[in-house]
Parts: structure tokens; C-alpha cells; sequence
């Protein structure tokens, strides 16, 4: 009796432990080999055969193809500098400049990876877009009402992730370099 | 007391072997990978534009809307695939996947160094099997081994904005995936 109470502890145990580590680890995106600038991750191995088994098992769960390292790499934000969870109610300027790159671009998507819909049917900027300063930095504020200047509209959606995609770079492909130059800041503006 | 701190340390090593053999095996076991959701509108060894990703639909979870974007699902098992992709003005790159959607070799425009992209895929026992005259004269030919059989070509091309997305389609609906087959 005492063996079967045992054996049950240990089974039920193993599972929750188990199935909780995976479900954990995918539904966060964990991956090992990460370049991390600011608020922004990037997995460059993950566009490579040298992807680790986390990645590629959220890869073959989600059902969507890595940018493979060559063609460029991509960096995902959650959250502001200041470790703010993106809120699509919320206002968030993305401003500075990017490490040397052929072309960006950088869209937003809903945690599931969808675009999210909108008024103006804006959904990214692409670098040639973009509406620069004097110093060549920019700032695209993103928000779900109108705003002048470089607005990439939330639609109000309850979270939401920017990738900036960096083509034809040199990010990425020397990997154990951490510093890799200067990536937008983003901060919080207040919430509607 | 110890009994159970022993049941309870192995149903954390338990655990631990679960959580490892779960993340090996979701890859084989995914039924909505890239391949099982392009599979259903991509005929085999052909090159198919995809359909722009619009806030209600797209065939694939974080695609790049800037990008027109074309796939080739490859079968290898009668013969090399020739791919021709003619470069679009501004960017234009070709990332070939496993069946696994293993990112395994991507190339762009500007590394290709030329008007127009042209690569020869073959499995490594057809890359052996060529002829070594072949091989010589081959030199400028770029030859990439895919590790699998079956596997992806996605070739991709940026529309700076959105008023050149026509040329960047029109770009990829030049491009071209031909079946080699194996002359005996």
C-alpha cells in the first residue's frame, strides 16, 4: 500500500515537474546563445544548424520559420527598457538608432505572432519608411491612437512583441560578441 | 520522513527525464510545423508565391509583412533541385530549411554576387555520385547539401515600401525550382 502511495507521489510529481518545465520553457521562448542589447533578444544560432533542442522544439510548435543567419537576424522586445510588459493600451517610443545593417525592418505582432489590426492597416516600418531626424535617429512611437510622425499602431491589443529584423548584417554571424553597437531604446510614455 | 523525501527526489528526477524527452520529441510530434502548414498549397518541387500575412490571416506565425515571399517544397528523392531566383532592386534572400524547419543555409543578393541567384540543392550521396569534370567546371556553380530529403527553399524579397511590392512579386514570380533528374 505504502509502495503504491509512493509510486503515485512520484509519478504525479514527475509529471506536474515535467510537463510544467516544458510547458515553461516553450511558452517563453527560452533558448540558449542569446544576445541580449538593452530590451532586445536576439537567438542568432537559432537561424543555423546549430540551433539548440528548446528553440527548435518552439519553432516546431509555434509552425514558423527561423531568419536564418546569412540572410539576418532578429530581435525580439516584451517588454521596455525599464522592463514594462507591453501593453497595447499604452504609448512606447522606440527611438535612437540600429547596428549596421543592409535594411530593417521592425513590426509588431501579437504574442501569437500575428499582425494586429488597425485603422491604417500599418503593421511595420521598413528603414527606407522611416522618417528621420537631423542626426539620422529616429523615434516610432507606438501607440493605439493617432500620433504624428512615425506611428506604428498598437490596435489596442493586450501584449504585444516588436522584431526588428536586421538584413545583410555582421550582427550575429561572429557570435560571443556582446557588444554589438547601438540598438533603439524603448521607453514608456503613459497609459490611455 | 526519508522514505518520502526519496519519492519525492525521484519524481523530480522523473521529472527532469520528462521535461528533456518532451522537448526532443516535440519537433517529430508538432502536427503545425512550417512544412505541415505550407505542405496543403505548395506542390512539390515547384515555386509557389505565398500570400502577403494580413492581420486576419497568414499562413505562418511571424512573417515579415515587408517581404514578398515565395516557397519551393522540395523532394530530392528522384534528383538535384536548380534554383534560379532573379534578384528584385532592393533585397533579396533564399534560406533553405529542413523538414524540421531547421534554418540549415541562407544566402542573399549581395553574397550570390550576381543578377541572378543560382544554386544547385542535392542530398550529400548525389553531390558524391557527380561526375569529377563536372565538379571542375562547376566551380562558379554553388552547390549546397541539404541534410534532409525533403525540406523548404524560401526566398524572400523586401519592398522598402509598401508601393514596390508589386516589383518585389513580380521579381519572385520569375524565379524557378527545377527537378534535375538523374540522367543514367
Amino acid at each position: 500500500m505504502r509502495l503504491l502511495l509512493g509510486s503515485l507521489v512520484t509519478f504525479l510529481i514527475a509529471a506536474a515537474v515535467g510537463l510544467g518545465a516544458t510547458w515553461l520553457t516553450l511558452t517563453r521562448g527560452v533558448a540558449f546563445g542569446s544576445l541580449n542589447v538593452g530590451a532586445w533578444t536576439a537567438w542568432p544560432k537559432s537561424g543555423s544548424v546549430d540551433i539548440d533542442p528548446y528553440a527548435r522544439a518552439n519553432i516546431a510548435r509555434t509552425g514558423e520559420l527561423p531568419t536564418g543567419m546569412g540572410d539576418g537576424v532578429a530581435f525580439y522586445a516584451r517588454s521596455d527598457d525599464a522592463k514594462n510588459t507591453f501593453d497595447g493600451r499604452c504609448t512606447f517610443v522606440v527611438s535612437g538608432m540600429t547596428p549596421a545593417a543592409r535594411y530593417w525592418t521592425i513590426t509588431l505582432y501579437d504574442p501569437e505572432g500575428r499582425l494586429v489590426a488597425n485603422a491604417i492597416d500599418r503593421h511595420s516600418f521598413t528603414s527606407d519608411e522611416i522618417v528621420r531626424g537631423g542626426n539620422g535617429n529616429f523615434a516610432i512611437t507606438v501607440a493605439p491612437l493617432a500620433r504624428p510622425g512615425n506611428w506604428l499602431p498598437t490596435g489596442g491589443a493586450d501584449k504585444f512583441v516588436l522584431i526588428l529584423r536586421l538584413y545583410d548584417t555582421p550582427i550575429g554571424v561572429s557570435t560571443g560578441t556582446t557588444k554589438e553597437g547601438p540598438m533603439p531604446t524603448i521607453t514608456r510614455k503613459g497609459c490611455s | 520522513m526519508i522514505r518520502a523525501l526519496l519519492w519525492i527526489l525521484s519524481g523530480l528526477l522523473l521529472g527532469g527525464i520528462v521535461h528533456l524527452s518532451t522537448v526532443l520529441a516535440m519537433p517529430q510530434a508538432a502536427k503545425q510545423d512550417a512544412y505541415s502548414r505550407l505542405s496543403p498549397v505548395t506542390p512539390v518541387n515547384t515555386m509557389v508565391p505565398l500570400p502577403a500575412p494580413t492581420a486576419g490571416q497568414a499562413i505562418m506565425p511571424f512573417m515579415d509583412p515587408a517581404f514578398a515571399a515565395a516557397v519551393c517544397r522540395y523532394d530530392l528523392s528522384n534528383g538535384s533541385i536548380k534554383l534560379t531566383a532573379p534578384v528584385s532592386q532592393a533585397y533579396t534572400s533564399v534560406t533553405f530549411y529542413t523538414r524540421k524547419s531547421v534554418a540549415y543555409y541562407a544566402i542573399n543578393d549581395r553574397a550570390a554576387g550576381r543578377r541572378t541567384i543560382e544554386l544547385d540543392l542535392m542530398t550529400p550521396v548525389q553531390h558524391a555520385d557527380m561526375p569529377e569534370e563536372e565538379d571542375v567546371t562547376a566551380a562558379d556553380r554553388l552547390i549546397i547539401e541539404s541534410p534532409s530529403t525533403v525540406g523548404l527553399i524560401v526566398l524572400r524579397a523586401l519592398a522598402p515600401e509598401p508601393g514596390l511590392m508589386p516589383m518585389a512579386r513580380q521579381a519572385l514570380a520569375a524565379a524557378k525550382c527545377e527537378l534535375q533528374p538523374v540522367d543514367q
